[in-house]
């Protein structure tokens, strides 16, 4: 059957998002496509949201639900800030999140992870799925569930299933206490690119953000510094390269 | 953001749920379980979500159903408890009172057509009258003995009406309280082996830390199930 391309489809962001906390701040990770039904319409996307200096949220779900929120949340925290002479905390942040997607539960098709570092309780991951529920966790995976889905979606726009639900496993085994924060922003990354592999949503680099008490630090790694999986091949320039010598003629 | 009409407020469906809560009556107060899960549809996504909930100086909450809604239910309360203590006059809400409060806000939602999405489990003690009564999200509320929500109804209360007499000691409340857990963990899919238990007493609540129960698989049917039917899968 031929896929007709419906290119007014909403853009939603399939997405494999992480937020891990490790031994002194928090790294959040993200893939980088959102798609419109089948086609990605940004290959590169920044899922990973800066609220204030301090806390940073990754989107997932609808590409304009979650800006917008992100966009509220930005703005009620500026004033908040202002306010209290202070960082905000990211509790708080956290906080603002749930009351969006709570009280616009019926229109929002976003999932969130809230992550960030203060001087009170250091880094803090906060997870805001569908629903506007919130959870404290040591580590949170991203969004969008395909039976979750069924019963919010009418339409047909919906990606069902996203690179998180491959990683329960894996965070089930690989998740340690106390990590320090290069094995934390290996695990993120190898978490994501483990994501991409098998999720069709997901797709395109791999972006982290470390927040601790010294800063934010944002890094990215293109698809050729991740390591190969299962069945995946050393990416070539051409055939040719490969070939060599070109087989001699035999009369 | 969008300013919604009358037609367009409603919940219509559960995201992350809280399965089974059962509860019982005992000689000393209300004893209280439920597992730590919190499923997102069919997939068991969080493991260590808090059900059971102190209310007050008298009550213990338990809650099944849409978490995020539970998590508003404890907001009112808290407002609640609050407004109680500022009176100041040596008073305090006793479980039936908060029994009254969450049966009202249950049915007021329910008749405009958008529920709190959960079942609620009420139970305390105060002035040594023990209360345990339930709230369903439609508003339908009710006192027992012993009560449960979701598959805890089919599968926890035959035993609890087969087993339970009054002025159970707390070690035979445990104990039977963990029978039906363990039967909830055999047989509900939405069950997580990570249970709390809580009780409550005139001197107060205690929420127990959560611990796992062990489980029996040895049957020898089990090892061999289609011995003796030849042919039988």
């Amino acid at each position: 059957m031929d896929q007709k391309m419906d290119f007014n489809a909403p853009h939603s962001m399939g997405t494999t998002i992480i937020g891990v906390t490790y031994n002194g701040g928090v790294v959040l990770g993200a893939d980088s496509r959102t798609s419109t039904g089948v086609y990605v319409a940004n290959r590169a996307s920044d899922k990973i949201t800066q609220l204030t200096d301090n806390v940073y949220v990754c989107r997932s779900g609808s590409a304009a639900d979650s800006q917008v929120v992100s966009d509220y949340v930005r703005y009620f925290l500026h004033q908040h800030t202002i306010q209290l002479g202070q960082p905000a905390t990211v509790k708080v942040a956290a906080n603002l999140v749930r009351l969006l997607s709570y009280n616009n539960k019926n229109f929002l098709e976003t999932g969130l992870i809230v992550g960030g570092w203060d001087k009170y309780e250091g880094g803090q991951i906060y997870g805001v799925p569908l629903g506007g529920t919130i959870v404290q966790q040591p580590f949170a995976i991203g969004e969008m569930e395909d039976e979750i889905l069924k019963n919010h979606c009418s339409i047909e726009h919906c990606f069902p299933g996203s690179g998180s639900s491959y990683l329960y496993g894996f965070f089930d085994q690989a998740w340690k206490e106390g990590m320090t924060k290069d094995e934390a922003e290996d695990l993120v990354k190898k978490a994501v690119s483990l994501a991409i592999a098998r999720d069709g949503a997901s797709g395109g680099v791999v972006r982290t953000v470390i927040i601790n008490s010294e800063g934010v630090t944002r890094n990215f790694y293109p698809g050729d510094q991740l390591p190969l999986w299962h069945e995946e091949l050393e990416p070539q320039n051409s055939l040719l390269d490969i070939l060599g010598a070109p087989e001699p003629m035999n009369i | 953001m969008g300013d919604p009409s009358a037609e367009t407020q409603r919940t219509l469906y559960p995201y992350v749920t809280g399965s089974s809560v059962v509860a019982l009556k005992y000689k000393d107060g209300i004893l209280m379980a439920a597992d730590t899960g919190g499923s997102y549809g069919s997939t068991l996504r969080y493991k260590s979500i808090e059900r059971l909930k102190p209310i007050g100086k008298h009550s213990l909450l338990g809650a099944s159903g849409e978490i995020s809604d539970f998590q508003e239910i404890l907001r009112y309360l808290d407002e609640l408890i609050l407004y109680d203590n500022m009176w100041d006059d040596g008073n305090s809400l006793g479980p039936k009172e908060v029994h009254n409060y969450l049966t009202r806000i249950m049915y007021n939602r329910r008749n405009k057509f958008n529920p709190l999405w959960n079942s609620l489990i009420l139970g305390g003690v105060k002035k040594g009258q023990k209360y345990l009564g339930m709230v369903s999200m439609i508003g339908v509320n009710f006192e027992d003995n012993h009560v449960a929500t979701g598959l805890g109804n089919h599968l926890a209360r035959p035993i609890l009406r087969d087993e339970w007499h009054e002025n159970l000691t707390f070690e035979e409340g445990v104990q039977l309280l963990e029978k039906c857990m363990r039967v909830l963990l055999y047989r509900d899919r939405s069950a997580v082996n990570k249970i709390q238990i809580s009780k409550i007493t005139e001197e107060g609540a205690t929420v127990f830390p959560p611990f796992s129960l062990k489980t029996y698989w040895e049957f020898s049917a089990f090892k061999n199930p289609t011995v003796g039917a030849e042919g039988s899968w």
